[in-house]
């Protein structure tokens, strides 16, 4: 057995154990690479049925228009329950990466959207596809991650997780977070997409893309909401991107990668790592533990 | 890349160094991208502890108050690739208060960094340390002696420090035949010496760097070895007509016995199955045969220990989630009690008699811990008498399930020899724990050479002895709660005994009248029979006037502190003459008994009682709930 079919079969005992024990579980399909990995890793899981969960995606309505084209593609394909999720008082109230800044903006339309969509269905078990290689909060998080009453993450006071023997016990309204992806770096990740051919968004390849440059990062000019600034100018890039979130909080990389071998090659010889394309981590310290810790994935 | 990964930890006590030798072993193996350095360095000059230099630290702690108190929390993990080998590193918390995460990491890994500092030399928390990963199971232990360079590479410090290391793997080897493999090695986490490349510091240093180690050691294989170990984790159904299969399954797979599909999903936690095979489901011992093996949507022929498979049998058999598939003729024993170690976890103590729920692969079921055989004092790895466990306790205990579950010695199965044992009520995780072995029931009466004390008496009760002393005026409503008390300790399965005028003043005490030196024998005599009673084990309830503050003062002082509980039956003189249930007020009154308490004999009402019962405004179950609470704090 090799380092990839280890991970695969970590994966899989965890979805079936969180399934297993769960009321309502959901998955959360953010559409990236990683949830095309969980996605993959549930349908095995579960062979010969369908996953016994829906997909649940909170659109913020600020995504590339490729994901949620990959997203319908992929749901009527494989003949999944979607649910999707926006926070309709957020848009009315015009709430935009543009006019509120990152920070209130994923406050309001991610992580209280997310609270939102998890209350109105009830969901109790709910997959993400977080790795621990992204983030230094991440890599301290369990893979049974416990959230109380409003979904927040309390880091100090984590259950132990011992063996494969998590405790999922739980009160009402109380729910998980699970992780079947923790174990896997974005290496494997790459690798086990090229190995099983699993589809992904072609925004992951370069090609040439309209971009602007705006505070030294590359981004996508992906619909008209997208307003230059005086100074600013519309070019055409070799670009392709490492995580997939707001394509206005989300910087392309200039690459050549078109395939997935080429990526993998790429990854090898990389020096960065993974979210620093991620504007949203960087606009205070410790940031993605603050998020997690109001209910964030 | 193929072939084994390694888990790992560096554990050991605070500020060893363990998360500067993790972050230091990344930098020098080309794991940190240059982002990172450069968000390291501008760290290392605000926050970091290193003056000028960078602080590798910085690199593993991640939780805002780590960073902020410059200590580790909780395990954190990092994935490397480093000498051709995958690893997953956990580097877990020295904190005493943080033990529990740390075991979580431990659990996780097949192989152990224990640092040490050497100047420091082995403390307490290593030595805890060490004895979880031993008692964890694992084999594969490197002591990495730290901060060399604090004591100017001196080959004799190092070499003292190895000798208390060496007496340190004796005595591990005492509690795990497993510990096989352990090295030490002289490093500096900070300057990097040993870790990589061998240091011109040390050329009385030998074995190999600290990623030779690493890179060379060979985990231990018992999942190969082990026989077939098959726990069901989840029943995949389908129905012929039904739209929830997958799109590309053949017609052949969905046509099964009886129009369903059923296949029986989990990991081959050890051993080996193939098509064909002969099973036994356990615990019903149902025989079956394998028909075919599903991969994901792959049939294969057989599959290999960590495969996450499915099997559908020949036949139709009623195996649920929690059956253990194993071959007839190497398969797991059946029991519900058993001897085991424990690591406790929750902050909450061990209650006895609080029923905990036991999670295994096997299944879950109602736990007792009925009696605890000792307590392992890390210090100095002896087996202390226990009667309750705290946070980051390490015991030996027997534990009763409420149905039998199939089972190996962890020794031998470290997944189906362990558990976890969750509060009930709080649904924490309380401890986790590994089997040594069932006890059968001749074994439960024949204990091995160990003296049995009270300790031990009230271990097989489980539960505290207690004597609790009801005092008051003579229809104050003693011996109605007494008896209340009583009947609801006893519907709870405890041992109890009511000691009051009945049984005593017509037996033992049958010589004694009622003059103030009588009556100050016959508390004393009391006493002394509720106190061989506890010894026994019981819980002892009396209900008596014992009007005299002297005497039940007399009595507290012959028990431990927490067994003598006084409860004082607060009623009124005026209350009791009232109720008058024998009419022995009237006869006092009227002179016709001499020396009657509250009438021509003085009532000494407590000063500090344990507990106060009212029973003018207060029902009687609310009097009963009430002392209940106070026995379930205590
Ligand atoms: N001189 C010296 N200091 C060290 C060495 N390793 C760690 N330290 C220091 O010891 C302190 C604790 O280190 P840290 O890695 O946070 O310890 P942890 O609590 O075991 O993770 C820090 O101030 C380190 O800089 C070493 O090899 N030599």
């Amino acid at each position: 057995m090799d380092v990839l079919d280890r991970l695969e079969n970590e994966s899989i005992r965890i979805i079936r154990e969180a399934v297993a024990q769960a009321e309502r579980p959901a998955m959360l399909y953010s559409i990236g690479k990683d949830s095309s990995v969980m996605l993959h890793l549930a349908l095995k899981a579960f062979y010969p049925m369908k996953p016994p969960l829906p997909l649940v995606h909170v659109d913020t309505t600020w995504k590339f228009r490729e994901m949620i084209a990959f997203r319908d593609e992929t749901v009527a394909q494989l003949g999944l329950e979607l649910v999707t999720y926006t926070n309709m008082e957020g848009v009315a109230q015009g709430v935009s990466p543009f006019t509120h800044g990152s920070k209130v903006y994923t406050d309001i339309m991610k992580t209280g959207a997310l609270r939102m969509a998890l209350d109105m269905f009830r969901f109790d078990m709910v997959f993400g596809g977080a790795r621990r290689d992204e983030e230094k909060s991440r890599a301290k998080e369990r893979v049974f991650s416990f959230r109380d009453v409003g979904h927040r993450w309390e880091p100090r006071g984590q259950r132990p997780e011992i063996w494969a023997i998590p405790n999922l016990r739980k009160g009402r309204d109380e729910s998980f977070r699970v992780f079947p992806l923790s174990n896997w770096t974005e290496l494997d990740v790459w690798r086990y997409i090229e190995r099983e051919s699993i589809p992904v968004v072609p925004l992951y390849f370069a090609a040439p893309r309209p971009v602007v440059l705006r505070d030294g990062q590359l981004l996508l000019l992906d619909d008209e909401r997208l307003k230059l600034m005086p100074g600013e100018q519309a070019e055409t890039r070799m670009i392709r991107f490492r995580t997939l979130g707001c394509y206005p909080l989300t910087a392309g990389v200039e690459s050549r990668a078109a395939t997935v071998a080429e990526v993998i090659a790429e990854l090898e010889a990389a020096d960065t790592s993974e979210r620093c394309g991620r504007l949203i981590d960087f606009d205070q310290a410790g940031s993605m533990e603050m998020k997690k810790r109001e209910g964030y994935f | 890349m193929s072939g084994e990964v390694l888990k790992f930890l560096t554990c050991g006590s605070v500020d060893d160094g363990k998360s500067t030798l993790i972050g230091h072993l990344l930098y020098l193996t080309g794991n940190i991208p240059i982002d990172q350095i450069q968000t390291l360095e501008a760290e290392s000059a605000r926050i970091g502890s290193v003056g000028s230099g960078r602080d590798y630290s910085l690199l593993l702690d991640g939780l805002l108050a780590e960073r902020e108190q410059g200590i580790t929390i909780d395990v954190a993990y990092r994935y490397f690739t480093a000498a051709g080998r995958k690893f997953i590193v956990a580097d877990t918390p020295g904190h005493l208060q943080y033990t529990r995460n740390m075991a979580t990491g431990a659990s996780q890994c097949t192989a152990a960094l224990i640092l040490v500092d050497v100047q420091q030399g082995i403390l307490p928390q290593t030595r805890r340390h060490a004895l979880i990963c031993a008692l964890m199971g694992i084999s594969r232990i490197l002591f990495v002696v730290n901060k060399m360079d604090r004591v100017d590479w001196d080959q004799a410090a190092y070499l003292r420090v190895e000798k208390e290391i060496n007496l340190l793997v004796e005595d591990l080897q005492l509690f795990s035949r497993r510990v096989a493999i352990a090295a030490s090695i002289p490093v500096s986490a900070l300057k990097g010496d040993n870790l990589v490349e061998h240091s011109a510091n040390t050329p009385w240093y030998g074995g190999p760097t600290l990623l030779q180690w690493l890179a060379t050691v060979q985990p231990e294989s018992w999942r190969e070895t082990a026989p077939l170990r098959f726990p069901v984790q989840y029943v995949i159904k389908g129905q012929r007509g039904g739209d929830s299969w997958q799109s590309d399954v053949p017609e052949g797979l969905k046509n099964g016995p009886g129009g369903t599909f059923r296949a029986y999903a989990g990991m081959v936690v050890s051993g080996s199955v193939a098509c064909g095979d002969e099973l036994v489901a356990l615990p019903s011992g149902v025989r079956l045969q394998v028909a075919t093996l599903l991969a994901g949507g792959t049939e294969v022929d057989c599959a290999v220990p960590g495969g996450a498979v499915a099997m559908t049998l020949t036949g139709e058999h009623d195996i649920v989630r929690g059956d253990l598939l194993a071959p007839a003729m190497a398969r797991p024993e059946v029991a519900d009690q058993f001897k085991v170690r424990l690591i406790w976890m929750e902050d909450a103590p061990l209650f006895a008699g609080r029923q905990y729920e036991f999670h295994g692969v096997a299944g879950v079921a109602k736990a007792d811990i009925v009696r605890l055989r000792n307590r392992i004092e890390p210090e100095s790895f002896r087996r202390l008498a226990a009667d309750t466990l705290h946070k980051n306790d390490i015991a030996e205990a027997e534990l009763h399930l409420s149905r039998p579950i199939p089972f190996d010695a962890f020794e031998f199965n470290q997944e189906t020899g362990a558990f976890i044992l969750v509060d009930r009520l709080t649904n924490a995780t309380a401890c986790c724990g590994m089997i040594l072995h069932s006890l059968r029931r001749a074994e439960n009466v024949h204990w091995q050479a160990e003296t049995v004390d009270r300790q031990a008496r009230a271990g097989i009760k489980g539960h505290t002895p207690r004597v609790i002393w009801f005092t008051g005026l003579s229809g104050s409503g003693k011996s109605t709660i007494a008896n209340a008390l009583e009947s609801r300790l006893n519907s709870m399965g405890r041992h109890t005994m009511l000691l009051d005028g009945d049984n005593i003043r017509h037996g033992l005490n049958r010589d004694l009248g009622f003059t103030e030196a009588d009556r100050i024998e016959n508390i004393r005599r009391i006493g002394e029979v509720a106190k061989l009673m506890t010894d026994a084990g019981l819980i002892v309830i009396t209900a008596f006037i014992s009007p005299f503050r002297a005497e039940r003062d007399l009595v507290r002082a012959m028990f431990p502190e927490i067994e003598f509980i006084e409860v004082f039956v607060d009623t009124p003189l005026a209350a009791c003459e009232q109720r008058d249930p024998k009419g022995l007020y009237k006869k006092a009154r009227a002179g016709e008994i001499p020396n009657f308490t509250g009438i021509n004999s003085p009532y000494e009402a407590p000063l500090k009682p344990e507990i106060v019962v009212d029973t003018i405004t207060v029902p009687l179950e609310e009097s009963v709930e009430q002392i209940m609470r106070f026995l379930a704090e205590g």
